[in-house]
């Protein structure tokens, strides 16, 4: 499956949710399907995008979250999990894009190469709802069921380590955040 | 312990009056009564984390959605957490206050603690954070409030240093 389609299959739903990407292709595979004001793209800090997303999901339980993330930056910040699961906010679904490699910077290969299981390091950190999928329809019908369920899901999509062929996004890094700040504030005073 | 309870209370009800909701922390020894008020506090969201890096990115998270929050925590921790200061809250303008207890600094029994002492405020001073080292439990409530003042209309991380004379009693 590649990462580009997977996102393809889900973005109806992702349009009207608040979602925070990781840095590189997932932000900008995203953006080009569309840009939403949802859709805030962390482009630095490897590892804190479920962290914000968990800090987003506590302060806004009337919202539902999602976080798309990658392998890489998961093993950066694997506290996050345990972290995630310890407060299990019932608003939040964590997509991991595992590609099994550090795409953006050359293609080097991540620990989920060698065997590293991040659905598993979910599980044995506390998260009920998590799975591993490699086919577009696995991942989708994981996707709707943590989209219609009011628990913490985390998800791992087995992806292609193909990527887009620019990286080019027309969106400033500080236009991004205050619009999606912005779309918070009214979102919150309808 | 002696860690002050008194001094502990006074930092938190300043918190709570400049309209602190949430507050992420890795217990420390000089912390512990602040995370026992966040834990008995139930209008507190208290984040306990794994290690403090995370927090940066759990009050940016606050922020979009509209929260006030303070990250709590050791300067080990602060030294722990600079990537995320300075890729997430300085590089996307999140307005963090940062509380900080200043260990290895005068009066300091602890050997390991020193040399994260030492560090402390030239990386603060490097980074170009304001900081202000807090002692005097008269000026808490006011010091936290022009903190977070400066931190909201700068949008930029902000740090007070709790230093052993307001921490401990010994």
């Amino acid at each position: 499956m590649k990462r580009a389609d997977a996102l393809e299959a889900i973005y109806d739903d992702l349009k009207n949710k608040l979602v925070v990407t990781n840095m590189g292709a997932v932000a900008v595979e995203l953006y080009n399907l569309g840009h939403q004001p949802g859709f805030f793209y962390m482009e630095h800090s490897m590892g804190l995008a479920s962290s914000a997303g968990l800090g987003l999901a506590l302060c806004l339980p009337g919202r539902k979250i999602v976080v798309l993330d990658g392998d890489a930056s998961v093993l950066m910040n694997l506290g996050t999990l345990s972290t995630m699961a310890r407060y299990s906010p019932h608003n939040l679904t964590h997509v991991i894009f595992d590609n099994e490699s550090l795409l953006s910077v050359g293609g080097f290969p991540s620990a989920t190469s060698t065997g590293t299981d991040l659905a598993l390091v979910a599980k044995g950190a506390g998260v009920k709802n998590t799975g591993l999928y490699s086919d577009i329809e696995g991942f989708q019908g994981a996707y709707d069921e943590a989209a219609n369920r009011d628990e913490l899901s985390v998800l791992v999509a087995k992806v292609k380590a193909v990527g887009p062929t620019s990286f080019a996004m027309d969106i400033g890094l500080l236009e991004n955040r205050f619009e999606f700040a912005r779309h918070i504030k009214d979102l919150r005073s309808e | 312990m002696p860690v002050s309870v008194d001094n502990s209370q006074i930092i938190y009800d300043a918190l709570k009056s400049v309209g602190v909701e949430l507050m992420s922390a890795l217990p420390e020894t000089w912390l512990v009564h602040l995370v026992r008020m966040g834990e008995d506090d139930p209008d507190m969201k208290l984040v306990r984390l794994n290690k403090e890096e995370e927090g940066v990115g759990v009050s940016a998270g606050a922020h979009f959605a509209g929260a006030k929050s303070v990250m709590l925590m050791q300067n080990h921790g602060f030294l722990a957490s600079v990537n995320g200061i300075v890729s997430l809250a300085q590089l996307y303008r999140i307005p963090l206050l940062m509380l900080i207890s200043y260990r290895g600094h005068m009066g300091e029994r602890d050997p390991w603690q020193t040399e994260g002492g030492l560090s402390t405020e030239p990386i603060l001073q490097s980074m170009g954070i304001p900081y202000h080292l807090l002692s005097d439990p008269a000026k808490v409530e006011k010091e936290i409030r022009e903190a977070q003042t400066l931190a909201e209309s700068s949008m930029r991380p902000v740090a007070l240093l709790l230093t052993r004379d307001l921490m401990w009693e010994d």
